[in-house]
């Protein structure tokens, strides 16, 4: 028993010098070659440093809204609505978001709402929508920024990657970077 | 549609065409036989061993492995109750967060310590990063903790009879040595590259594009989440685990995080095929996991790409399926994938919220870890399925009427008893819990964030996912209350070490008996027929036990809609 408990000791101390210290001073070192030295990838924009992968609030007409957030996207914490899927409270909050989004974008058909915009993500932070979420917003945007809707569609088709795997997505702050950058010129 | 399958597909093969040689590889580190590594690494085992004290060449029991186990798992958990509650003033806070309560530290201490991670709390403000560090170190030994007990029950299963089964401290050391950290440090390099963050900062204050001012959490999160999917540990850096931008920032991401999750479990079965010299019992064995995981995933992944029923009455379009609790990135298919991968196995780590899944998909989550055998966690998944084997060859041996044996060696009463034992703990433990916890509504309503029949299902989850050591819950349980951190902590401790205990124990008494060498009258367990024998066990015991408490959850909420 003594000799067990002693060498407990020892093998969790000098396995914690291993797997804690070493590997961390590893991938520490990997870090620093990494882009950004690891600080997760970022993006500037008239002097605003923004993480480019973690999602922002997007709720003024004139920027393509981003998906609801059981956290309202701040990264201080983060997390979905655990709300089951036929919980009355919950539906009665998707309805509410369909009748808002329908308010703001009149010449909108309700049938073509894409899921992901009245539903909140898992992380609370998604920094993406579906090329449709962006699409059926054109209209809107258009009007309030006066630009021709042909050059909003160019500017979304720009901003999906059409990745080899998974679903096709926009990353909605890049997409209003460039929606401001354009709306300068 | 089809491109969306296309990448839960990939991952399933790249795992298994990386997990048949790495098991080849592990066979022979547990066999002591000479790898590539070892002019690297054998400098670092001695030193390991010499500081320690271990003769690493000396033979245990199993009896005296068992021993040592537990005495190294207590050690662990003072430390981490030390941590835990003072990790507020102690170093590497740079986000002033405070110490855990006494009911917390220990359910936090005790779910990392059995390889769940159950996590009662956020990680942006439940723990320090030397807390974090701390959770690091434990990914990394429970994961070997399972892995060498596993390898305790191959060196039981060898041909002839025997009293020592190895040393223990031998394979736990090289499991690290050789398999974890090599493979970890891939794996973060991978990650860091697509921009996975690895800081000791603390917080950054941000001011959007929109003008909203936010804080963003960040941390070592490179280093932490390999092993939490190698290990099949789960627990994640952030409240969100792998559904976070930081921990999961994209689909080739979460790819690696898939494969580096699945890898250890399906490597482990060939492991014992090739340690064994029996490679067709191990490819009966993963064909019988597989069956399993498809009869399970499968469905699973058709519900939630077909999307919530009561949202395409509203009249939207649904095309993109469920995706509440889902991030646009993994869409619907790898998010369901994975929702079943990881209960599958013990990782418990999630991209999307299982508590917004369809009912039925939740309920496919459940008897995922129900099962509890088709792969399962790192070491802990075999030991599961061998059980399981035991009671299939007792049942065949009874339908022919013969003496049951496996791998030469008589099942009888002993061995027999143990199985029963532990193959009946787990439905115990989980309906127990259950029933408890909806017996004492004072203690429980408040605590749950859906009602009716889905509410019994976050209860009947939280036990389910404590009892497999998974980790993963139905998130809308406000779990940080004594009753949950005290009652599932309990649970925990029971249904990690004695099926760890169980099986080892029912192997070494196998290894002490006489080897009969194969006759007519033996019965084959490398076939097909005994694969089904086994299945046919696994869904009894599964099914039979649990099907009452699913109707009362899942299925009566399937029939709400």
């Amino acid at each position: 028993m003594k000799a067990n408990i002693l060498i407990a000791f020892r093998l969790t101390f000098v396995v914690a010098l291993l797997c804690v210290g070493m590997y961390t001073l590893i991938v520490l070192g990997f870090a620093k070659m990494a882009p950004n030295k690891g600080k997760g990838f970022e993006l500037s924009q008239n002097g605003k440093t923004f993480y480019s992968n973690i999602g922002q609030s997007f709720t003024e007409d004139k920027y393509f809204y981003s998906r609801p957030s059981a956290v309202a996207y701040n990264a201080a914490g983060s997390g979905g609505s655990n709300k089951g899927p036929n919980n009355p409270e919950y539906l009665a909050s998707v309805q509410a978001r369909i009748d808002t989004f329908l308010a703001h974008n009149p010449e909108v058909n309700k049938s073509s709402i894409p899921v992901d915009l009245i539903t909140a993500s898992g992380s609370g932070l998604d920094p993406h929508i579906s090329v449709e979420a962006a699409k059926i917003q054109i209209k809107r945007i258009s009007a309030i920024r006066k630009i021709d809707e042909t050059l909003l569609l160019k500017l979304i088709e720009q901003q999906n990657g059409k990745p080899l795997f998974g679903p096709d997505k926009i990353n909605v702050l890049r997409l209003n970077i460039a929606l401001d950058s354009i709306s300068k010129n | 549609m089809t491109t969306e399958l296309l990448g839960p597909l990939m991952m399933f093969i790249i795992t298994l065409v990386v997990a048949v040689p790495l098991g080849k590889y592990m066979a022979k580190v547990y066999n002591n036989e000479p790898v590539f590594l070892d002019k690297l690494l054998n400098p670092i085992d001695r030193i390991i061993f010499k500081v320690s004290g271990i003769d690493s060449s000396k033979e245990q029991s199993w009896q005296q492995q068992m021993f040592a186990l537990l005495t190294i798992n207590l050690v662990w958990f003072i430390l981490g109750m030390f941590i835990f509650m003072n990790q507020g003033w102690l170093p590497l806070n740079p986000d002033h967060n405070p110490s855990q309560s006494a009911h917390l530290a220990f359910n936090t201490t005790i779910s990392f310590l059995v390889n769940c991670n159950l996590q009662h709390y956020s990680g942006e403000s439940g723990v320090s990063y030397l807390g974090q560090l701390y959770l690091m170190f434990l990914q990394f030994v429970t994961a070997a903790v399972g892995m060498a007990a596993a390898v305790t029950v191959f060196f039981a299963l060898r041909k002839g009879s025997f009293s020592t089964l190895g040393n223990y401290y031998n394979s736990f050391v090289k499991s690290i040595t050789r398999i974890l950290l090599p493979i970890s440090i891939v794996i973060a390099v991978i990650l860091l590259a697509n921009g996975m963050p690895m800081t000791f900062e603390g917080k950054n204050q941000m001011v959007s594009l929109q003008g909203d001012t936010t804080q963003i959490s960040t941390g070592p999160v490179a280093a932490f989440v390999p092993i939490k999917h190698l290990g099949t540990n789960g627990g994640g850096f952030f409240g969100a685990n792998s559904a976070h931008p930081f921990e999961n920032p994209n689909y080739m991401t979460n790819m690696v995080e898939m494969v580096s999750q699945l890898l250890i479990p399906f490597a482990m079965v060939f492991a014992l095929g090739y340690f064994l010299k029996k490679r067709k019992l191990a490819w009966m064995i993963f064909g019988v996991m597989t069956i399993g995981f498809l009869a399970l995933v499968i469905p699973t992944v058709l519900l939630e790409m077909n999307g919530n029923p009561q949202l395409l009455k509203m009249g939207i379009d649904n095309a993109l399926g469920a995706m509440e609790g889902k991030e646009v990135r993994f869409g619907s298919a790898a998010s369901a994938f994975w929702s079943i991968a990881t209960t599958v196995i013990s990782t418990g780590s999630v991209n999307s919220m299982h508590d917004s899944y369809m009912p039925l998909s939740g309920m496919n989550q459940m008897l995922a870890m129900m099962t509890n055998c088709f792969y399962g966690g790192c070491g802990v998944g075999i030991l599961n399925f061998f059980v399981f084997i035991i009671l299939a060859v007792f049942i065949s041996g009874l339908m022919v009427g013969r003496t049951p044996e496996f791998m030469g060696k008589k099942i009888e009463a002993r061995e027999m008893k143990i199985a029963m034992i532990i193959a009946l703990l787990h439905p115990f433990l989980i309906l127990v819990g259950t029933s408890l916890s909806a017996a004492l509504p004072d203690l429980t309503a408040v605590t749950l964030n859906n009602t009716g029949a889905h509410g019994l299902s976050e209860m009947l989850y939280e036990f389910t996912s404590s009892a497999a050591n998974n980790g993963s819950g139905f998130e809308g349980l406000g779990d940080n209350t004594p009753w949950w951190n005290i009652s599932t902590a309990v649970v925990l401790i029971l249904s990690r070490f004695l099926p760890i205990i169980g099986p080892v124990a029912i192997a070494g008494s196998l290894a002490s008996k006489k080897y009969i060498p194969k006759g007519s009258g033996t019965l084959k367990t490398d076939t097909g027929t005994f694969g089904l024998m086994v299945f046919a066990v696994i869904a009894l015991v599964a099914a039979l036990s649990f099907f009452p408490a699913l109707t009362l959850g899942p299925i009566a909420d399937y029939f709400s809609f």
